[in-house]
C-alpha cells in the first residue's frame, strides 16, 4: 500500500518536474537562440509567463469544429508527454515505481516511442477537428512528418537494444539496463562509429520530433499562421504548450538515456539524496546540451524545409546513416561474438 | 474532414503573417500543389490621390512621401519630375545628384528590407534580424542627410529642401564601406546557402517571354532576364551622367532561369551597384544652389499658372514608378494625378508564377516581386458580393428599404 502511495507521489513529483524542467528548457532555446542572432531575448520565465497568461483565458472553439475531439487532444497530448517522464531515469532517479509490477518493469524503450508518437496524433486529431484549411494542412503534414521521423528512429533505437542483447545483457530494451550499461562502454571501435551515426540521426530525428526549423512544416508560421494549433486559445494552447515541453525534455531524456547515461555523484564520491540531486542537475545539464545542438543550434542556422524534403530527408538520407549505423553495430557485435566463440 | 476530396480552397489573407500589407490571395489547392490562383487587391486603398486632387503640388509631396513607406523618395521624386515639366521648372544641376544620392540610399535600405523579409518568408529567422541590423546603417544615413528616417520629406519641386555638403560625405563614405565589407558575407549567406538555395532555385519561374508579355517591371523583369532599368532607358536626375549597367543574374549565375533565387540575386547586387552610383556622385557633384525658386509663394502663384500635362518615370526599388498629372492653369491643386506603382506591373506575375507550386513555397514566391500594396491599391471594392463596382447611393437606399421591409414582416 505504502509503496502505492510513494507511487502515485512520484508521478505527481515528475509532472511537475516535468513541466517546470520543459518550460526552463524553453526560456534557455529561446535565450540561446536570442543571442545568436544577435537579440536580446526574453527573461529566462517567459514560457512560464506565456503559460499562466493563456490559463488565464479563454478557449475558443471555431464554429465548425468538433468539439469534443478539439478539446480532449490538448488533454491527451498533454497526458502523453509526461507519461513518457515516468519511464525515463532522471539523473540516477530511476523510473517511477521501478519496484513496481504496474509501471516500471512493463515500460521499456518501445513504450517510450509509442508514447512519443501519442502527442504528435493528438495533435493531428485536434487539427483534423479544427475545420481550418490551415490547420487540416498541418494535420496532414504532421501524419507525414511523423512517418518520415519514425523509421529513423526506430532504426537508433533498436540497433542499440540489440547490441546490448549481443553483449549478454537479459532485458536489453529496459531502460534500467540502458542506464546502467553505456553503449559506448559495450562497443568496439566499428561500434563507436556507428554509434555516433545514430546519434546524429538521434540529433535530427529530434527537431522533427518537436516540430522546430528546419521540420516545424506542420505549424509553418508564414505559411499556415501556426497551422494544427491555429484555432487553439486559452487553456487548450497552454495544454499544447505544456506538452511541448514535456515533449522537449523526454526527447532530450531519451537521447540523454541512449547515449549519455552517465551520472555525476559516483564520480564526487555523495551518496543518498545529495547524490540525487546532483544527479538530476547533471541531468539537466546534459538535456540543455543535448537540447543546444539538435534544437536550438539547428533552427538558428536553417530555413524551413517543404515537406516533400523533410520525407526525402528523412527516408533517404537519415535512413541510409542509420543504417549504415545500424550495420556497423552488427558487424561490431559479430565480431564480439565471435571473439567469444573462439 | 472531406479535404481529401481535391482540390480545396486555400485562403491566405487579407490579414496573414506572410503578407506584409493586406490582400486577398485564394488558392484552388491539390493535396499541397497550387492549382488555381485568384487575388483581390484594395484592401490599403486610402484616398490618396483623392486627397492630392485638393492640395497643391507642394502638400502632395509630401503626402507622396507617405504613399509607401518604403520608397517614399521616389514617389516624391517622380511627383516632382511630372510638376516640372508641366511648370518648366529649371532644376539646378546639384539638386539631381542630392536626389540620385538619397534615391540609391533608398535602394539600398528597400533591397536589403526584401532580403530580410525573404529570409523570413522561408523561415529563416536568423538571416532576417542579421539583413535588418545591416540595414539600419542606411537608415542612420538617410536619417543623417535627411532628417528622417522614413517619410523623408527631402524631394521639393524644382530641387530639394536639403543640400549634401562636402564635410557629409565622411559619413556617406563610411556607410558606403559597411556595407562594401558586408556585400561578401551577404553573397555568401544568401546565395551560398544550401536551405535556401534548395528552397528559392527552380521556384516561381517566370521566363523571359512572359515577363514581357506580362509588363512586369524592375527586379523581378530583371531577374527573368529583361534588359530594362528607366535609370538606363530614359536616365532622369543624375543618372545620365553617371556609368552604370543593368544588373542581370547572370552577374552571378550562369544562366537566367527567372525562379526567386535570380531575384534574390538580383536585388543583392543592386546593392553594390548603388554603392557604386553614390561614389560617382560625390566625385561628380556641381557646385550651385539645389533649389530653382527658394520662396514658396512665389514658386506656389507660378504652379498656380502652369497648365498642361506630363508623365515622368523613375527606377523605384521595386521597379517602375510611373506618376501623369494634369494642370489646368485655373487652380492650385492638379486637375489629375494617377499614381502608377511598380507592384500594379507586377502583381499579375503572381498568377504565373504561383500556379503547380507548393504550400510552403507560397509565401516567399508573393514576397518575391515585392510587392507593396500601399502603392498599389488605388481602388477600394466595396461591393458585398466582392464583385468589382461601387455602392451608389440608389443601391444603398434599395438595401435599407429591404431591411426595414424585412424588420416590419
Amino acid at each position: 500500500m505504502s509503496s502505492l502511495l510513494v507511487t502515485i507521489a512520484g508521478v505527481i513529483l515528475v509532472t511537475i518536474f516535468g513541466i517546470i524542467a520543459g518550460l526552463f528548457l524553453m526560456g534557455v532555446d529561446r535565450i540561446c537562440a536570442a543571442r545568436m542572432q544577435m537579440r536580446q531575448g526574453p527573461p529566462l520565465i517567459q514560457p512560464f509567463i506565456d503559460i499562466r497568461k493563456l490559463l488565464s483565458k479563454d478557449s475558443q472553439v471555431p464554429a465548425n469544429a468538433i468539439p469534443s475531439l478539439f478539446n480532449a487532444a490538448p488533454i491527451v497530448a498533454f497526458a502523453s508527454a509526461v507519461t513518457v517522464l515516468f519511464y525515463l531515469p532522471l539523473g540516477s532517479i530511476l523510473p517511477v515505481g521501478t519496484p513496481l509490477p504496474m509501471v516500471g518493469e512493463y515500460g521499456d524503450l518501445i513504450l517510450i516511442m509509442y508514447l512519443l508518437t501519442v502527442p504528435a496524433l493528438a495533435m493531428v486529431a485536434g487539427g483534423f477537428a479544427s475545420g481550418s484549411p490551415y490547420a487540416s494542412v498541418g494535420a496532414q503534414r504532421e501524419m507525414v512528418t511523423m512517418i518520415a521521423y519514425e523509421f529513423p528512429l526506430a532504426i537508433a533505437i533498436i540497433a542499440i537494444a540489440w547490441r546490448l542483447a549481443v553483449a549478454g545483457l537479459v532485458m536489453p530494451f529496459s531502460v534500467n539496463t540502458l542506464a546502467a550499461n553505456p553503449i559506448w562502454t559495450v562497443v568496439g571501435p566499428i561500434g563507436i562509429i556507428g554509434c555516433i551515426l545514430l546519434l546524429i540521426v538521434l540529433a535530427w530525428v529530434t527537431p522533427a520530433e518537436l516540430s522546430r526549423i528546419p521540420c516545424d512544416t506542420p505549424e509553418a508560421e508564414t505559411e499556415l499562421c501556426g497551422g494544427l494549433l491555429v484555432e487553439y486559445s486559452g487553456r487548450n494552447l497552454a495544454l499544447f504548450s505544456l506538452s511541448m515541453a514535456a515533449k522537449l525534455v523526454a526527447m532530450a531524456g531519451l537521447a540523454v538515456l541512449l547515449f549519455l547515461p552517465w551520472n555525476i555523484s559516483p564520480l564526487i564520491g555523495i551518496s543518498g539524496i545529495g547524490a540525487a540531486g546532483a544527479d538530476l542537475v547533471f541531468f539537466l545539464l546534459k538535456v540543455i546540451v543535448v537540447m543546444f545542438f539538435s534544437v536550438t543550434l539547428v533552427r538558428v542556422v536553417m530555413a524551413r524545409f517543404r515537406i516533400n524534403t523533410v520525407v526525402s530527408l528523412y527516408w533517404g538520407w537519415l535512413t541510409t546513416i542509420g543504417l549504415i549505423g545500424m550495420f556497423l553495430i552488427i558487424l561490431d557485435g559479430s565480431m564480439s561474438l565471435g571473439g567469444c566463440l573462439s | 474532414m472531406s479535404l481529401k476530396k481535391a482540390p480545396y480552397e486555400l485562403p491566405i489573407g487579407p490579414i496573414h503573417p506572410a503578407l506584409k500589407e493586406p490582400i486577398n490571395f485564394t488558392f484552388k489547392m491539390n493535396g499541397e500543389v497550387v492549382e488555381e490562383v485568384d487575388f483581390a487587391p484594395g484592401r490599403a486603398h486610402r484616398g490618396i490621390e483623392w486627397m492630392g486632387m485638393r492640395r497643391n503640388p507642394v502638400q502632395i509631396l509630401h503626402l507622396c512621401d507617405r504613399i509607401c513607406g518604403i520608397c517614399g523618395v521616389a514617389h516624391a521624386l517622380v511627383f516632382a519630375q511630372a510638376v516640372e515639366q508641366i511648370a518648366e521648372v529649371e532644376v539646378p544641376d546639384r539638386a539631381y545628384y542630392v536626389r540620385t544620392i538619397i534615391a540609391e540610399f533608398e535602394r539600398i535600405q528597400s533591397h536589403i528590407l526584401w532580403a530580410g523579409v525573404a529570409a523570413h518568408e522561408l523561415g529563416f529567422d536568423t538571416l532576417f534580424y542579421l539583413a535588418w541590423q545591416i540595414r539600419e546603417e542606411s537608415v542612420d544615413v538617410i536619417e543623417y542627410i535627411t532628417g528622417n528616417r522614413v517619410n523623408y520629406a527631402i524631394m521639393m519641386i524644382g530641387g530639394t529642401r536639403r543640400d549634401i555638403t562636402p564635410d557629409m560625405f565622411p559619413r556617406l563614405e563610411q556607410a558606403l564601406q559597411y556595407y562594401e565589407g558586408l556585400l561578401d558575407k551577404m553573397v555568401n549567406l544568401f546565395l551560398n546557402d544550401k536551405t535556401i538555395a534548395m528552397r528559392c532555385k527552380n521556384t516561381g519561374i517566370l521566363t523571359k517571354r512572359r515577363a514581357l508579355e506580362l509588363a512586369t517591371v524592375g527586379p523581378t523583369a530583371r531577374a527573368s532576364g529583361l534588359a530594362m532599368d528607366v535609370r538606363i532607358d530614359s536616365p532622369y536626375a543624375a543618372y545620365g551622367d553617371l556609368d552604370f549597367d543593368i544588373v542581370l543574374p547572370e552577374i552571378y549565375s550562369s544562366e537566367t532561369v527567372g525562379d526567386v533565387y535570380d531575384r534574390i540575386v538580383v536585388r543583392i547586387f543592386e546593392v553594390k551597384q548603388s554603392i557604386d552610383i553614390i561614389r560617382q556622385c560625390m566625385k561628380q557633384m556641381p557646385d550651385g544652389p539645389v533649389l530653382a525658386e527658394e520662396k514658396y509663394a512665389k514658386l506656389l502663384m507660378n504652379l498656380k499658372k502652369a497648365s498642361g500635362e506630363a508623365f515622368a518615370r523613375v527606377e523605384a526599388p521595386r521597379g517602375e514608378d510611373m506618376h501623369f498629372v494634369r494642370m489646368n492653369g485655373k487652380q492650385e491643386a492638379p486637375e489629375m494625378w494617377k499614381v502608377k506603382a511598380s507592384t500594379y506591373s507586377n502583381q499579375m506575375a503572381w498568377i504565373e508564377i504561383l500556379q503547380g507550386e507548393q504550400i510552403a513555397d507560397i509565401p516567399i514566391i508573393v514576397a518575391s516581386i515585392d510587392p507593396c500594396m500601399s502603392c498599389t491599391d488605388r481602388v477600394a471594392v466595396v461591393n458585398q458580393e466582392g464583385e468589382a463596382g461601387i455602392l451608389t447611393k440608389e443601391y444603398l437606399h434599395r438595401l435599407s428599404v429591404e431591411k426595414t421591409r424585412r424588420m416590419q414582416g
